[in-house]
């Protein structure tokens, strides 16, 4: 109910401002819904959304595993950790941009460079998440797994799992939040279809009511994803946690 | 089965530099079937011997001879148990060849039938350590290895876990390992009682009991723990003239 009453909010705040504004430089809500409509109508809106999404998933599951394993790996062995830090420290601070380019470069205009230099701009901050949770691991449960001979995988997937889901499920939304930044820019520079592309068409017409058209219904999906997935994946891994009143 | 324990000594290095001896030279074996007591200070290193035993800490000097293949139950000083997983969850998965009829059982006995689903977090510390009590016994153990399960749980509720603790000694054969600071404690449940010097630790006396466990009523109690006072006096007395 709350939700409902600030997207109305937002709406009218929208509304008010496109008055002043001018339909040129701020279309009102009506007007974009329009193109959104049309859009839809010809295929084209799902068209360039799927795209997105599945440039969006591929990057995400590949950074999510890779950055995870990575990650578990340099909080439990000094050994990785020391070898793997300076090269994290690097990854991090690598602009997202200077990625992409060389990406693009090197492996030419290309949909495996695109998803790869999406998926290296997420891949450190997903290390660094889950090394952090890997070094906070009770160590007194791992003693009570190893005197009661839990075997690796049973240990594993009851006793150490379940202290990495929340750092699993932090890591996944931040992630997915860069990652949704980072797909646009990579669609924008050498792509030909998805959300990014058509922004940059838009762009260079200086079409606002597409460029929101499109813009929106992204951040609508990105909603849709989040409380339909992430969340709910967030309130499982801490069930156990005695709610506060 | 029995177990052999021969440390010849446990040094740890502080941070700062300096070495520590924690252990001196222990030896004691244990038959199955006995319930061996540790007792001493506390922080007198029964925990760093407990973790040498049970095979957590290997950088010691001397050798553990544990039964191979034993099976170990072991109750910590904090219950441990796992807070995402339910209480009946939490047993299984240490034992997961309880059977069904066997979990009801342990469960009744220690009165956690109502617990069954509930998270470690809603549970009260006492309930927690009677999970953890639960948990070793599903297992099964051939040593079972408890490590002051009753510390800071009020006198009632000990003594009956106390009670259920000799209980399921008694139904089965089991070497058992009771560490605590508690005579109380060693007295009911313990065959053989060694005492335990502060740091370095080393045995100080070892004290067999000959009444069976199932025969010590107030009055032999009593007596045991009489026959301790003069046995500790007399230590004293001999060190102080010495």
């Amino acid at each position: 109910m709350l939700r409902l009453l600030s997207f109305v909010l937002f709406l009218a705040i929208w509304w008010i401002a496109a008055l002043f504004a001018g339909g040129a430089k701020l279309p009102s809500p009506p007007a974009v819904l329009q193109v959104m409509i049309a859009e839809a109508a010809s295929g084209a809106l799902f068209l360039h959304l799927g795209a997105t999404l599945a440039r969006v998933t591929l990057a995400f599951v590949l950074a999510m595993s890779l950055g995870s394993a990575i990650g578990y790996l340099m909080g439990r062995v000094k050994l990785a950790d020391r070898l793997g830090d300076p090269w994290l420290i690097l990854l991090l601070n690598l602009p997202a941009l200077v990625v992409i380019v060389l990406a693009y470069i090197w492996a030419g205009l290309t949909e495996a460079a695109a998803i790869a230099a999406i998926a290296i701009n997420k891949l450190p901050t997903a290390i660094v998440t889950l090394r952090e949770g890997a070094r906070a691991l009770d160590r007194s449960l791992d003693e009570m797994a190893s005197v009661f001979a839990m075997p690796r995988w049973r240990a594993f997937r009851h006793v150490v799992l379940p202290q990495l889901a929340p750092y699993i499920a932090a890591s996944a939304r931040s992630g997915l939040s860069l990652v949704w930044k980072i797909v646009l820019v990579a669609e924008l520079l050498g792509r030909p279809n998805g959300v990014g592309f058509e922004i940059g068409v838009a762009f260079q017409l200086f079409d606002t009511p597409r460029l929101l058209a499109y813009s929106l219904t992204f951040a609508a999906v990105v909603l849709v994803i989040e409380t339909l997935l992430v969340q709910p994946f967030e309130a499982r891994a801490t069930r156990w946690r005695p709610r506060a009143a | 089965m029995r177990l052999e324990v021969e440390i010849t000594g446990k040094t740890f290095k502080s941070a700062a530099g300096g070495t520590h001896e924690v252990l001196a030279p222990v030896k004691f074996t244990l038959e199955s079937g006995e319930v061996g007591v540790l007792i001493g200070p506390s922080g007198c290193g029964k925990s760093t011997m407990l973790r040498i035993i049970l095979g957590l800490d290997h950088e010691f000097q001397g050798r553990i001879a544990r039964p191979p293949q034993a099976r170990i139950g072991m109750v910590f000083q904090e219950p441990r148990l796992l807070p995402w997983r339910s209480v009946e969850q939490n047993v299984r998965l240490a034992a997961p060849d309880v059977t069904d009829a066997r979990l009801s059982e342990l469960f009744k006995i220690l009165e956690l039938e109502a617990h069954r689903s509930h998270f470690p977090g809603e549970l009260s510390l006492g309930l927690a350590r009677r999970v953890a009590l639960a948990r070793a016994f599903a297992v099964d153990p051939d040593i079972l290895v408890l490590d002051e399960p009753l510390a800071s749980l009020d006198d009632a509720l000990a003594g009956r876990l106390r009670d259920e603790i000799a209980t399921l000694v008694a139904s089965r054969p089991v070497m058992t390992l009771l560490v605590t600071h508690s005579l109380d404690d060693a007295v009911h449940l313990g065959d053989r009682l060694f005492f335990l010097s502060p740091r370095p630790t080393r045995i100080v006396a070892e004290v067999p009991i000959d009444i069976p466990r199932d025969t010590r009523g107030e009055a032999e109690i009593a007596a045991i723990k009489a026959g301790l006072a003069q046995r500790t006096q007399g230590d004293r007395a001999e060190r102080d003239i010495s």
